[in-house]
């Protein structure tokens, strides 16, 4: 698929990148600060923060509605966005793009809309062990709500998911829905997904795909990936927080009802009823993030600049650097696929005799910052029979340099354990 | 010297004293940190309202399973009033170590399940809340050295 085979060279060197991004200055405890936190949410480019600092200076206003200068200004920052990250993942129409405030609430819109009036009892809903709790809790709510099954794909040993078994449940005929993530943000395993949505709509299912992980990290074209829903969010690929996307094709999105509703989003008010605005308005009541939209817009623009293939090739190359030097860590264990080329640019570990956060904490002592928990994945722990892990997640502007760093951490980790 | 991991600190993570089950026992209490998913629960002997015995079990990272191991002993001969009495302050005592606000219910955890076990209690001991016992600056300096 296209994530393993990405080639390319970044137009400038890391060093020029990392000058990019003011945070990386910064010094913890007196030591410069390595960032290997990226799945958790990126840092900024000077880039995005400016174009949230420029809008709130100079062109500030509501969007859509006031006729002045400022308002004409707003609504373009607003739609600009929406412009540049259609562009970005491919979606044949802008109004494809439905602003929301995360993945989360994009998963959540599917739940509360088109799932609720598709969804019925004895219907089944696909997921599998390795989706992290936003794509995992609105499902049980709605099935608890409508009557209607769960079924889980399991994660073999090297956090793969096995196809056979999706064909299986496909077979009872009765899914509506397969949903899974792109890129496992414990695993780092990248899904077939595309795969997957074939299989999925030859039963007549539709697919959701939680890109919250891929987004950032790979060349991404939602219309080949073949899903009808595809979730993602702004912080973790360079943008700012509070916003993030959902995909679907427009006339999936035409035959949806609203999520919430008010301002904005209607076509007109009667005393008793009200009827809809087209997509995407219909799913953006109240007065947006429109700030926001215009620094994932900066985001977006920064690594369309660099070129996703680019990107994904350092991020590659770093993640199989890890791998190589955290093979040789004694008594350090990793999980997901052996290959960096099946992987996205992240890596879960454990150390036997030591809690990940007293991992995480000594690495912080160090200024190295990783994530150790359990992920916003509990299903996935158990799977593993872990009750945490930690976790080095990989962005544009990291280095070989903060993998040792990580690796000198580590070490001193098992120092201070006796290990 | 590492201010957090002393010896001490990692002989009883990896020696933990009245650790496991206690058959029979007069209270028990299980509870997690929803933070970090450390579970921790209890079995408590009583001869009248004082402790006679007391274990624990369940995992988490060191500073968890630590205290747990080092109040172990004290709570033993204390009397149920008494133990309603403890809070952030005496914990910080027995264990020698001022825990971050990060860190501070790692180490309160034992002090609630026990609490929780013989006055019904499922509230955090006093002092839990982030920092309420610190002025701005220093809750700030707490967490810049976390």
């Amino acid at each position: 698929m296209e994530a393993t085979t990405a080639s390319g060279a970044l137009p400038r060197t890391v060093d020029e990148i990392r000058a990019d991004f003011p945070i990386l200055a910064r010094e913890i405890n007196g030591k410069p600060l390595v960032y290997v936190d990226n799945a958790a949410t990126s840092q900024k480019p000077a880039s995005v923060i400016e174009a949230i600092d420029s809008y709130y200076r100079n062109s500030n206003a509501n969007i859509h509605r006031s006729m002045h200068q400022l308002a004409a200004e707003a609504t373009e920052s607003y739609e600009g966005g929406r412009v540049k990250v259609a562009s970005f993942i491919g979606a044949t129409d802008p109004s494809e793009i439905v602003f929301v405030r995360n993945a989360t609430e994009a998963i959540n819109l599917v739940r509360y809309t088109w799932a609720r009036e598709q969804i019925g009892s004895s219907d089944v809903v696909v997921l599998t062990e390795m989706e992290h709790h936003s794509n995992i809790v609105p499902w049980q709510q709605l099935c608890q709500e409508r009557g209607a099954q769960l079924a889980y794909l399991t994660v073999d040993g090297e956090g793969k998911l096995d196809l056979d078994q999706l064909d299986a449940v496909l077979a009872g005929g009765r899914v509506r829905l397969v949903t899974v993530t792109h890129i496992s943000n414990v695993l780092g395993t990248v899904n077939p997904v595309s795969e997957i949505a074939r299989r999925a709509h030859e039963a007549g299912a539709k697919v959701l795909i939680d890109g919250a992980q891929a987004a950032p990290q790979i060349p991404l074209e939602v219309v080949t990936t073949e899903a009808d829903f595809y979730a993602f969010t702004g912080h973790k690929m360079l943008g700012p927080t509070g916003i993030g996307v959902l995909w679907a094709r427009l006339e999936l999105l035409e035959s949806m009802p609203p999520f919430m509703t008010g301002g904005s989003m209607i076509d007109k008010v009667e005393s008793e009823y009200s009827t809809w605005a087209p997509p995407p308005a219909r799913f953006e009541a109240g007065t947006p993030a429109i700030a926001e939209a215009a620094g994932l817009g900066a985001a977006v623009d920064y690594l369309s600049a660099l070129g996703m293939r680019g990107v994904r090739s350092h991020e590659r190359d770093l993640t199989a650097y890890a791998l190589d030097r955290l093979a040789d860590v004694p008594k350090l264990k990793v999980h997901g696929p052996r290959s960096a080329d099946e992987r996205g640019s992240l890596v879960s570990f454990e150390i036997a005799g030591v809690h990940p956060h007293d991992i995480s904490e000594i690495c912080n002592r160090e200024a190295v910052c990783i994530r150790a928990g359990h992920h916003c994945a509990q299903p996935l722990m158990r799977r593993l029979g872990v009750a945490a892990t930690a976790r080095a997640s990989f962005s544009v502007y990291n280095t070989r340099d903060d993998v040792d760093r990580l690796v000198e951490a580590l070490e001193k980790t098992k120092s201070v354990f006796g290990i | 010297m590492d201010p957090l991991y002393r010896e001490y600190i990692i002989d009883h993570y990896k020696h933990p004293r009245n650790f496991g089950e206690l058959e029979p026992h007069d209270a028990e209490f299980h509870d997690r940190n929803p933070l970090c998913g450390d579970e921790m629960g209890v079995h408590v002997a009583l001869d009248g309202d004082r402790v006679s015995d007391v274990r624990f079990h369940g995992s988490g990272c060191a500073i968890s399973q630590a205290t747990a191991s080092i109040i172990s002993d004290e709570l033993k001969g204390m009397t149920v009033p008494e133990i309603a009495e403890l809070d952030r302050n005496w914990l910080t005592e027995q264990i020698g170590i001022e825990l971050s606000p990060t860190r501070l219910k790692c180490g309160l955890l034992s002090l609630k399940v026990v609490q929780g076990a013989l006055l019904g209690t499922r509230e955090w001991p006093g002092g839990a809340e982030e920092g309420e016992d610190l002025t701005p600056e220093e809750a700030a300096k707490a967490r810049s050295e976390i």
